[in-house]
């Protein structure tokens, strides 16, 4: 299936412009946003050039840490371009299952890029092409036959986009399609209401299966097609800003679900919004044009970053 | 000076009021036509019914002989024969007309499929072309074809001799056929259905279809159980569509199905494709020199009258298809 | 915080449920599937070759020029028999007429279902009129103006003999015709017009003019593309129409005008078309010269051509003109 065009990417325009006002800011001049070095107060964060980490940071995580992290897949020194524009160069890094990676950066930085080369869905488009090695479990994708690897690695989109079928059809559609035979609903019953249940979305629906998905509110529906991704039984899930078009009831519900899930699953998720990697994130991976600028731990990321972009853009100089 | 195009307080003024006026009785005078045609059609057509009852449907001698003799009592006012059984018509009818929608309906589905997704560029770039000339060559010149090119081959090659001597003490098998009118009628009506079923399919949305593949669905089982699954509506509206059309076909069955009032047996085995038959559409064309015998008229208006309401019938049938869809958000 | 990193090479835990891998990716009946579509899509382009190829291989063996400007004849043999002038011109004259008739009435009922539309009612009961009518068999509309020509208030329209209205004329057919082609053109403005942004009529309105100016002098040039496409399609329909012309032009083979004046004369008389004279001359007609056929079949497929092609390159053209709305 190939369409001709890159998918188109919607980008919400509030919320980054929020991100300039949490700056933990004492200083009353414009400049000081601009470089870390002209803020007046020496921060206590241990950051030797004066670099204060934004408010956000200064709250308690609120999830326990990973406990245990498996390798699953292994990007090398990735490259994708779209008709001869580099979307991203050069990226490589690790994506553990027990630990939620997250892809932040400001729009057109190539974050999504990256995430769809993950599953292959890159292809889908005409004028995508890419050089480089990503591999699942030891074994290169490209070997690996597109639909097969989808299994393995699978995705929720920005927009929830579930089935126009009841949601039960919508979680079943997974398991019917994949099964060699077509399973009796008996047997599906089970399967679909353990992947209800993963999702956070079972005690809503359970009494009426049949309801149409459509007709299920935005988050309901998301946590759907975090169900339906479930249901395949993936070793790495990707999020594609999952909640970007939810309210934050809805966001916070499903956050919570990530951190849940993290240790059955791999998770990368694409974020724009820094708070929410930050809540939910193991390690953070920072792009900037396509580039990787920097990789560490949520907390080393935030609190004390390495490079100048990194800290210029965590702290709000630029969204 | 206020904007009233939102407030709907009575008539635009001046020349706006007039060009709506004039427009409106336009509209009314055609729409007041296309009434009076279902009007007048049945009110010539009654007699026919009125005399057979309800056996008009049913079977009981040989329709070309009624016809005949329909025909030649007009002369005597007193003594026009109105008895007529057309159940011979109208099952070849269904036959045809049934067989072709069905046999259009699966290959049209493959193909459109076919030219939305999986066709590499130039096999896409040449369909395109090839469905609309199919869609825009008369009916008269598939007629002509069939004539020459089907119906021959279908008596010569398909047909064995001991097929024909079979039936031959009911019916002659000499190529004008069921099997050449259900080909030749699929292939008229084929275009139509791709057509909307093409349109249908490009309206799905995106997202949904590359959700599926993101699960781990491959592109064919996505297209059908996710895309034609979806374009339900469109498939519904291009068959009703392209069934009606294949119902009110005359001209090129009239050439290729056969001269005969026949009812198909299908107890005679396999054969029965290839026996000839005349629907409804045809045995009007077949007739109408007939025309000026009042009882043959009252008769053929008949037959035209049960196509319109077949075709009024099959419209109402999509609509009704296509309410249980609403339910899960395939709105029409 | 400490985590243990655990290497591939402890092979990842099973999943609950696993299943099987990539062979079942693509099943069997799914690969049958696509080689059928495949099969299908091939069929298609080679039966429309063959029929295109024999029709013109055909054509082009039995048509002289003399055909087109001689009148049929009758005759024993083929070369006896004449050509089809009459028919060809009667072609062109009843597409003109009939088109002639369908092309104002669809951009009026157009115009009127999109700028107008009052009341609501009426407007949906015109919208399920037309949707009727494109459902119609042109038999029905044929029977129909048997009934409708024959009537006696008509009868200036056809011949008149001893009181009795003929009913067959060109009048006749034109009109129906017109009736035939009327949903096509009906729906292809209304799209038209229906695709312009609401913004340019406000911006026309603001300006002080009124809607039936708008109409004329923004809304139906920019839809011009539309309004061309729907009648090529309505036209192609008219062409290809036989019931209709059997039924309501009478079925001579030269045009038989009836009364004096010289046009008129034509018109209210009889005729055929190529398409009639297709079918009389087909093995299965009464004619049955089959050369004849293949010949006006050939002209005829030049025609729906030279149509095709008029509707592609006008859809081309109607693509690059676009609203940014």
């Amino acid at each position: 299936m190939e369409f001709v065009t890159p998918p188109p990417v919607r980008r919400l325009t509030g919320a980054e412009g929020d991100i300039g006002r949490l700056n933990g800011s004492g200083n009353g001049n414009g400049s000081g946003h601009r470089n870390g070095n002209g803020n007046g107060n020496g921060s206590g964060n241990g950051n030797g050039d004066g670099h204060r980490a934004p408010a956000f940071v200064s709250a308690r995580r609120p999830v326990a840490p990973a406990t245990i992290a498996i390798d699953r897949m292994q990007v090398e020194d990735l490259s994708v371009d779209y008709a001869r524009k580099r979307a991203v160069n050069s990226v490589s890094l690790p994506i553990r299952q027990g630990e939620v990676l997250a892809l932040i950066g400001p729009s057109g930085c190539g974050k999504t890029t990256l995430l769809r080369s993950l599953n292959r869905l890159t292809e889908l488009t005409k004028t995508a092409s890419s050089e480089g090695q990503i591999t699942l479990d030891g074994v290169d994708i490209a070997t690996i036959e597109p639909t097969a690897l989808r299994r393995r690695v699978t995705m929720v989109f920005q927009q929830p986009n579930p089935f126009p079928m009841s949601v039960f059809d919508n979680v079943a559609y997974v398991l019917r399609e994949q099964a060699s035979r077509r399973p009796k609903k008996r047997v599906l019953q089970g399967d679909v209401e353990e992947a209800l249940a993963r999702a956070g979305l079972l005690d809503e629906v359970r009494d009426d299966l049949d309801h149409a998905a459509l007709r299920l509110s935005g988050g309901q529906q998301q946590r759907l097609c975090i169900a339906r991704a479930l249901a395949a039984h993936p070793e790495v899930l990707l999020l594609d800003e999952p909640c970007s078009a939810l309210d934050p009831q809805s966001t916070k519900v499903i956050e919570e679900l990530i951190v849940k899930l993290r240790k059955d699953v791999a998770i990368v998720i694409v974020t724009h919004n820094l708070q929410q990697a930050f809540r939910v994130a193991d390690y953070v991976a920072f792009m900037y044009l396509g580039e990787m600028v920097e990789y560490a731990s949520a907390a080393h990321l935030f609190s004390a970053p390495r490079e100048q972009r990194t800290k210029d853009y965590v702290s709000g100089a630029f969204g | 000076m206020d904007d009233d195009s939102l407030i709907d307080d009575g008539p635009p003024p001046g020349p706006d009021q007039r060009a709506e006026r004039t427009l409106g009785a336009l509209v009314c005078v055609v729409v007041g036509l296309v009434l009076a045609m279902f009007v007048f059609v049945f009110h010539e057509a009654w007699p026919s019914f009125a005399h057979n009852g309800l056996h008009w449907f049913g079977t009981g001698g040989s329709v070309d002989n009624q016809i005949d003799a329909i025909y030649t009592s007009g002369d005597n006012a007193a003594r026009a024969i109105y008895t007529f059984h057309a159940w011979p018509l109208i099952w070849s009818t269904i036959l045809i007309t049934g067989g072709a929608a069905i046999v259009a309906f699966v290959c049209s589905l493959f193909v459109a499929v076919f030219i939305v997704e999986f066709a590499p560029d130039w096999l896409r770039a040449a369909l395109q072309p090839v469905v609309r000339l199919l869609a825009m060559v008369p009916s008269v010149v598939y007629g002509l074809l069939g004539v020459v090119v089907l119906v021959p081959f279908i008596n010569n090659d398909l047909i064995s001799e001991h097929a024909k001597a079979s039936v031959t003490p009911i019916i002659t098998l000499d190529g004008y056929s069921l099997l050449a009118a259900v080909v030749i009628l699929a292939l008229m009506i084929s275009p139509l259905m791709i057509a909307i079923f093409v349109n249908g399919l490009r309206a799905v949305p995106r997202g949904w279809l590359e959700g599926s593949l993101a699960l781990g669905v491959n592109p064919w089982r996505t297209m059908w159980k996710v895309g034609v699954r979806t374009a339900r509506p469109a498939l519904i509206a291009g068959t009703v569509i392209a069934t009606a059309r294949g119902l009110g076909e005359a001209v090129m069955l009239e050439m290729i199905s056969g001269s005969v009032g026949f009812a198909p047996n299908p107890a005679d085995g396999l054969v029965f494709i290839y026996e000839p038959s005349r629907p409804l559409a045809a045995a009007i064309i077949a007739n109408i020199d007939q025309l000026t015998s009042p009882p043959m008229r009252h008769t053929l208006y008949a037959m035209g009258a049960v196509l319109l309401f077949s075709a009024a019938l099959l419209s109402f049938a999509g609509w009704a298809a296509k309410q249980p869809l609403i339910r899960y958000g395939l709105v029409s | 915080m400490s985590t243990t990193r655990a290497f591939a090479a402890a092979s990842p835990p099973p999943a609950a449920g696993q299943r099987n891998e990539s062979s079942a990716s693509w099943r069997l009946i799914d690969r049958i599937g696509l080689a059928f579509a495949w099969f299908l899509g091939l069929l298609f382009c080679a039966v429309t070759a063959a029929m295109v190829l024999y029709l013109f291989v055909q054509g082009i063996k039995y048509l002289r020029p003399s055909m087109l400007v001689t009148n049929p004849k009758a005759g024993f043999n083929e070369s006896h028999t004449g050509g089809f002038f009459d028919p060809l011109l009667d072609t062109v004259v009843i597409s003109i007429m009939s088109m002639g008739l369908a092309i104002p009435i669809g951009i009026a009922i157009a115009v009127w279902l999109s700028e107008f539309g009052r009341p609501s009612a009426l407007a949906r009961v015109v919208e399920s009129t037309i949707e009727m009518l494109a459902g119609t068999p042109s038999i029905l509309l044929a029977l129909f103006g048997t009934l409708l020509f024959e009537a006696p208030w008509l009868g200036f329209l056809s011949r008149t003999s001893g009181g009795v209205v003929f009913g067959r004329s060109f009048f006749a057919a034109a009109a129906m015709l017109a009736l035939l082609a009327l949903p096509l053109v009906v729906a292809s403005v209304r799209e038209g017009l229906q695709a312009i942004p609401s913004h340019v009529r406000e911006a026309s309105y603001a300006v002080g003019k009124t809607k039936s100016t708008t109409t004329r002098r923004v809304l139906l040039p920019a839809a011009r593309p539309s309004v061309l496409t729907g009648s090529m399609l309505g036209l192609g329909r008219v062409i290809a129409d036989t019931a209709i012309i059997l039924l309501l032009l009478g079925n001579t083979l030269t045009n038989d005008g009836s009364g004096s004046i010289p046009i008129l004369s034509m018109l209210r008389g009889t005729g055929s078309t190529l398409t009639s004279y297709i079918f009389y001359n087909a093995p299965t007609g009464d004619g049955d010269q089959p050369g004849k056929a293949y010949a006006a079949a050939f002209v005829l497929l030049l025609i729906v051509l030279a149509l095709n092609v008029g509707v592609d390159l006008v859809g081309r053209r109607g693509k690059d003109l676009r609203w940014s709305s």
